[in-house]
């Protein structure tokens, strides 16, 4: 078996590598992939939406169908685990894990047992036994806040900077994934619970189908933002810079929900309890 | 030995995503455990990246931001020489969180698989589910 894909490998490679003899070389500005459409972004994006960063302006208005449907595709692979994995009908566990913090004693109290309500005194803590870890939980408290505002900052400068939707999204969903790892998944799903992670997916896929359809209703194509001029009270390209932002809030929304679906669901296999 | 060397010099990034690739599929094809294999299938997606990050460069030219951008709208001409190529880069960027996607997805089938035969290897996974079939009737 692995001679047979040994010697699939090395034909592939080597057609590949043969390939490449009619390839242009590296970095030329005369490359096909460099000339035709590329040059027309690169000279007309900046007058046609008032978007400096071209990235950004064919990400979300020249190529905007493509990037819904990515969202759409990120939204349908948030749902696929939430199908594949979660688990409803699973039975109480034999025993809970519960610490008492003044002391830092660990209850366990088997089932049928009275289980304390959580409070500053007693919490509930997984059953692979974990020390408390007060420079790590300190740490994070102190490094969330500004990872979440360096995510923001990234969704909103994303016209004038690299960035945009989803980079900023996959950090604000970083920063709630460190912090159900440095505390426990049950302390981060009592904040952003799974209803509100599913709903915030769909939030995002809607704002961005949304958007488009608003711009149908105002008589312009699926997603042409130059229709939303009359609702800014602004000229055509700035209103694509506009619908351009809330486009890319809204891959932002969604993008960081499906992240921290993602991590809940699989961290814990489908249970919600407990995981990593 | 400059004739010889300069083809290669030249064309090095698509050596790089090559061999990369290679790694992936031989991973993909060749490893028996699922986690490995879906390590394999991520290997084999960076390639891609690569490979189209790579396809946008251009000699003596700058990240695709135009300057001085907002002091005013076409208040300059802008030159397509100045600036790399900015639609490989708008497709990679979908495609990176979509590998994101991708993995969950299928990480989820993998324990989903872990879950219903207790193994990750895909001889054994074999022998349960014939197992299972000859048990069945």
């Amino acid at each position: 078996m692995r001679l047979f894909a040994l010697i699939i490998v090395s034909g592939c490679g080597f057609l590949l590598i043969y390939g490449t003899a009619d390839f242009p070389r590296w970095a030329d500005p005369a490359a096909p992939a460099c000339t035709h459409v590329s040059d027309y972004y690169i000279e007309k994006s900046e007058e046609q939406t008032c978007v400096p960063n071209i990235v950004t302006a064919i990400l979300a208005d020249y190529r905007g169908y493509d990037t819904m449907f990515e969202t759409t595709v990120i939204f349908g692979a948030g749902v696929a685990c939430f199908f594949l994995l979660r688990n409803y009908r699973r039975k109480a566990p034999e025993f809970r894990l519960y610490r008492h913090v003044p002391t830092g004693i660990t209850f366990r109290i088997e089932k049928g047992g009275k289980f304390p309500d959580d409070s500053a005194e007693f919490k509930r803590i997984d059953s692979l036994w974990t020390p408390q870890d007060i420079i790590i939980e300190t740490a994070v408290r102190l490094l969330i806040p500004f990872i979440q505002i360096f995510a923001l900052y990234v969704i909103a400068h994303g016209h004038h900077s690299p960035g945009g939707g989803f980079q900023g999204g996959v950090i604000l969903g970083a920063s709630i994934i460190l912090f159900a790892i440095s505390k426990d998944l049950r302390s981060a799903i009592t904040r952003i619970g799974e209803q509100t992670s599913g709903l915030l997916c769909s939030t995002g896929v809607f704002v961005y189908v949304g958007t488009g359809t608003l711009c149908l209703l105002l008589g312009a194509n699926f997603l042409d933002y130059g229709a939303l001029a009359g609702l800014f009270h602004s000229t055509t390209a700035m209103a694509r810079s506009h619908g351009i932002m809330i486009v890319e809030i809204g891959v932002g929304i969604s993008v960081m929900a499906v992240m921290v679906c993602l991590y809940y669901i699989i961290s814990s296999a489908g249970n919600m309890d407990e995981g990593l | 030995m400059d004739e010889l060397l300069s083809p290669i010099l030249s064309k090095y990034n698509y050596w790089v995503y090559i061999t990369l690739m290679m790694i992936g599929l031989y991973a993909m094809i060749a490893k028996s455990n699922l986690v490995k294999k879906i390590i394999g299938m991520n290997i084999l997606q960076t390639a891609v990246i690569l490979f189209y990050v790579s396809i946008g460069a251009k000699q003596g030219a700058t990240i695709p931001i135009i300057r001085h951008g907002h002091e005013g709208a076409a208040a300059h001409a802008v030159r397509a020489a100045d600036y790399i190529n900015p639609l490989p880069h708008v497709l990679m960027l979908t495609a990176i969180v979509v590998s994101v996607a991708t993995l969950g997805v299928a990480l989820a089938l993998a324990i989903r698989i872990y879950r219903q035969y207790g193994t990750l290897e895909e001889d054994d996974i074999a022998t349960r589910i014939t197992g299972d079939i000859r048990k069945s009737p």
